[in-house]
């Protein structure tokens, strides 16, 4: 990345590193500034009284809010992440068979579950579950997260099996056909492992979406951490309950996205394909 | 060929751990319905409140507070369960009659108002209390006095709530409405005068305002504009209807029942409905 | 047959009460100006971490990592509650067209951070001699990036873009939080009211997006194929 940024522009001679300096301050400045007006407004609301930031620091809110609410996020992400693999690989698969009623089935299905909002779906599920009470009431809710981020996630998976399997070499599959095995028997023992390996980066960062869409749930009533955090902020510090939970999420997200990063250089001699995030769709996917 | 083995294996967890799961709620779902039988002794009992109304039924550092919370305590107290048998359970307003169904819990003290349309699907003892959906304002506040004082105003009420779109309907026209999905962000933003007024039912108005953290901000306007008649869900067809209603008898005749309503009400300008209230519970038992 | 044609009637009078078109309207709008509130966003972004002044490269840097990691949902919240509520910035004195244009700004913002590494994977796709061309001749860093590195950088941008807004049209359900009324609410109180064509209502609205997003799609992969910069 460096190389490729200095190539924009000259090394700064000492006229423009001056300019540089100048500029720098400036940026600090405009940032600061921006800073001290929105402390400042929250200031005169009152907002930033130490009493309404530092029940944050006790035990109890974090043993009866903060990791409460932590424990069902990363309980339905989990279940989620699970769902989506099994989902992603089944459709994934699907979209590369020969089989022309497979094909054409999972192709509808992906693409459908990738043009359809995730709240929708989430709302959706959520409340036909409620009315079919093939669950406990109070556990629609997760399944309704569950669900949506399954159906949609998961096609993005598919997705990134098919463009992982597309991005392998082609003598990979002869090679596996000039020792007898079928074109299945190529795909399941030969490609997709590897695939699966050059798509880890990817298949990670899209786990960072579904710890990220998780959060939807507090729409829709599932007690994860945004919710709980609402919930304990009812009384009064909402701002400071919801300041709380944004911190956590860019935390917990930041190391997930840092572990894609370290492991699609960790990855990159490990397998025939690509591990650098591959072009179109888990672009889309990372939103 | 060892990946695909471990593939395999992933694989296989994945379906072991998915039908595990499913054989773990069916297990719980059977459990359920046995509590649901509601025999008296040394087992628990659920009861289900509202974790997000301060002052009603509300959660806080795995403690249970409110004028909810306080009835059901007594309640349960009467019917011979201890503090410690009490299981308390989230109960939205949206999953209120199938948590009853499916016997997810035993009883509901969740600002549950007695309907003739839930009568259908659901057993009602109470009311314990009467509330009136009404206004809250800021403590200076002096030009809104009710409903109709709302045109050209904001006012602001939670997802789904009846009594803002009643007021938009019945009242004042003109009237500004944002719904957000708690009152605590209502009140914020009332602090700041962004919001004229929040609404909802009264009692829930002034528990709000007793928190330590709005307390002396606001006031309950004090002009209800229906009546809300809360009463305790229970499952159609049992048979605890009438210890209840005698419970709460009770809890009024000992005093308890006005000492819970000022405690949870405490420095708020703001005096429930005497000429309905307390309530005398009697006539839902079927 | 009988019981079919009765669920669709009772489906029409569904459809009758409540403005389905109007909600999904309200998120097409939505998605525009959020579009190009992004995309301009993106721009500068995108021009901050590639410029010579390291605290821009910084700021820039830190920002994408910031909003990125960010649930949507939050910064929906905080646009509300922070900058209309406490700051009290008002936008328009129009009570609700207030929320609306917020609505639109935490949009931009969060897709805003997107926009910029699209545009950055696509200032990867720009060979380096044309850079090096551009110092060559005399351009310092700004006219650089205007004259020749954006142009193309925006054309080998245009997939991950296109992605990008089809993203952002899906995610503009999300301004359900903002108070603003559009489809996923819409949907919500439909379901509420008329259970019994939960299906049909579900089906509407999903359609309603894949008829939307579909185009979208098709639209940006033959765009980038028709102005992929031969090399």
């Amino acid at each position: 990345m460096t190389t490729r940024q200095s190539v924009l522009f000259d090394a700064p001679g000492p006229k423009a590193q001056r300019r540089i300096l100048i500029t720098n301050i400036l940026g600090v400045l405009i940032f600061l500034g921006a800073a001290a007006f929105v402390l400042k407004g929250l200031y005169d609301q009152g907002q930033l009284a130490p009493e309404l930031w530092s029940p944050f620091l006790t035990a109890d809110v974090w043993q009866f809010t903060i990791l409460p609410g932590l424990m069902n996020t990363f309980k339905a992400a989990a279940a989620a992440i699970v769902t989506s693999v099994v989902f992603g690989l089944l459709f994934g698969m699907g979209r590369l068979s020969h089989n022309k009623a497979i094909n054409w089935i999972s192709s509808i299905i992906v693409e459908f579950f990738r043009a359809v909002p995730v709240l929708l779906m989430m709302i959706f599920f959520w409340l036909l579950l409620g009315r079919m009470q093939i669950v406990e009431p109070a556990d629609t809710p997760f399944y309704g997260v569950v669900i949506a981020l399954t159906l949609y996630n998961g096609s993005v998976i598919a997705e990134l099996v098919r463009s992982g399997v597309h991005g392998l070499p082609k003598g990979q599959r002869e090679a596996g056909m000039a020792i007898g095995m079928t074109r299945g028997q190529s795909l399941r023992n030969i490609e997709l492992p590897q695939a699966l390996v050059a798509m880890l980066p990817s298949l990670i960062s899209q786990f960072v979406v579904i710890l990220k869409d998780s959060a939807l749930g507090s729409i829709i009533s599932y007690s994860e951490l945004l919710r709980a955090m609402q919930i304990y902020g009812s009384a009064g510090p909402i701002l400071q309950a919801l300041t709380v939970a944004a911190v956590l999420f860019i935390i917990i997200n930041f190391t997930l996205s840092w572990v894609a990063n370290w492991l699609s250089r960790f990855l990159g001699s490990r397998t025939a394909g690509k591990t650098k995030p591959i072009s179109a769709p888990p672009v889309a996917a990372k939103v | 060929m060892r990946k695909t083995r471990i593939a395999m294996a992933a694989m296989g967890a994945i379906a072991a751990l998915t039908l595990s799961a499913c054989g773990g709620n069916g297990g719980g779902g059977a459990g359920g319905g046995e509590t649901g039988g509601g025999t008296e002794g040394g087992e628990t009992i659920r009861i289900g409140i509202k974790y997000d109304q301060p002052g009603l039924g509300f959660q806080s550092g795995g403690e249970y507070t409110g004028f909810d919370v306080d009835v059901a305590k007594y309640v349960a107290n009467e019917l011979g369960y201890s503090e410690e048998q009490i299981e308390f359970v989230e109960s939205p307003s949206a999953n209120r009659e199938n948590m009853l169904a499916n016997g997810q819990v035993d009883m509901i003290f969740a600002t549950y108002s007695i309907t003739d349309e839930r009568k259908q699907t659901v057993d009602f003892a109470g009311p314990y209390f009467v509330a009136g959906q009404d206004l809250l304002v800021s403590a200076e506040n002096t030009d809104i006095n009710g409903p109709d004082d709302l045109n050209g105003k904001n006012l602001c009420s939670v997802t789904g709530s009846t009594s803002a779109q009643r007021i938009k309907d019945e009242h004042a026209q003109e009237v500004n409405l944002l719904e957000r999905p708690g009152y605590a962000e209502c009140v914020t933003a009332m602090q700041s005068g962004q919001i004229d007024a929040v609404t909802t039912d009264d009692i829930i108005l002034a528990g709000l305002a007793a928190q330590p953290n709005f307390a002396g901000k606001f006031k309950v306007v004090g002009n209800p504009f229906s009546e809300e008649r809360y009463g305790v869900g229970l499952p159609k067809g049992t048979e605890l209807c009438a210890d209840i209603n005698a419970a709460i008898n009770k809890m009024v005749e000992e005093g308890a029942w006005e000492e819970a309503l000022t405690a949870n009400t405490e420095g708020v300008d703001y005096t429930f409905n005497e000429e309905l209230n307390p309530p005398t519970p009697g006539d839902s038992c079927a | 047959m009988d019981s079919l044609s009765e669920y669709f009637q009772s489906y029409l009078t569904a459809l009758e009460t409540y403005d389905v078109v109007a909600a999904l309207w309200v998120n097409i709008q939505l998605t525009f100006w959020a579009g190009l509130g992004s995309l301009v966003l993106g721009t500068v972004l995108a021009l901050m971490r590639i410029s010579p002044v390291p605290s821009f490269r910084w700021a820039g840097a830190a920002y994408v990592n910031i909003f990125r990691n960010t649930p949507l949902t939050i910064i929906m919240v905080f646009c509300i509650l922070v900058a209309v509520f406490q700051l009290q910035l008002n936008l328009s004195s129009d009570f609700d067209f207030n929320f609306f244009l917020w609505a639109i700004i935490g949009l931009s913002v969060y897709h805003a951070a997107f926009v910029c590494e699209a545009i950055r994977s696509g200032v990867n796709t720009v060979p380096l001699g044309q850079a090096e061309a551009a110092r060559a001749i005399g351009l310092s860093f700004l006219p650089a990036a205007r004259l020749i590195v954006l142009p193309q950088a925006f054309r080998g941008a245009i997939a991950p873009l296109g992605n990008t807004l089809i993203a952002l049209t899906k995610n503009t359900t999300v301004a359900t939080v903002a108070s603003v009324a559009e489809a996923a609410g819409l949907m919500k109180t439909m379901i509420e009211f008329r259970p019994d064509v939960i299906m049909a209502i579900f089906a509407t609205f999903a359609l309603g997006f894949v008829v939307i997003v579909i185009p979208i799609g098709l639209l940006t992969t033959w765009l980038s194929k028709k102005l992929a910069v031969a090399r």
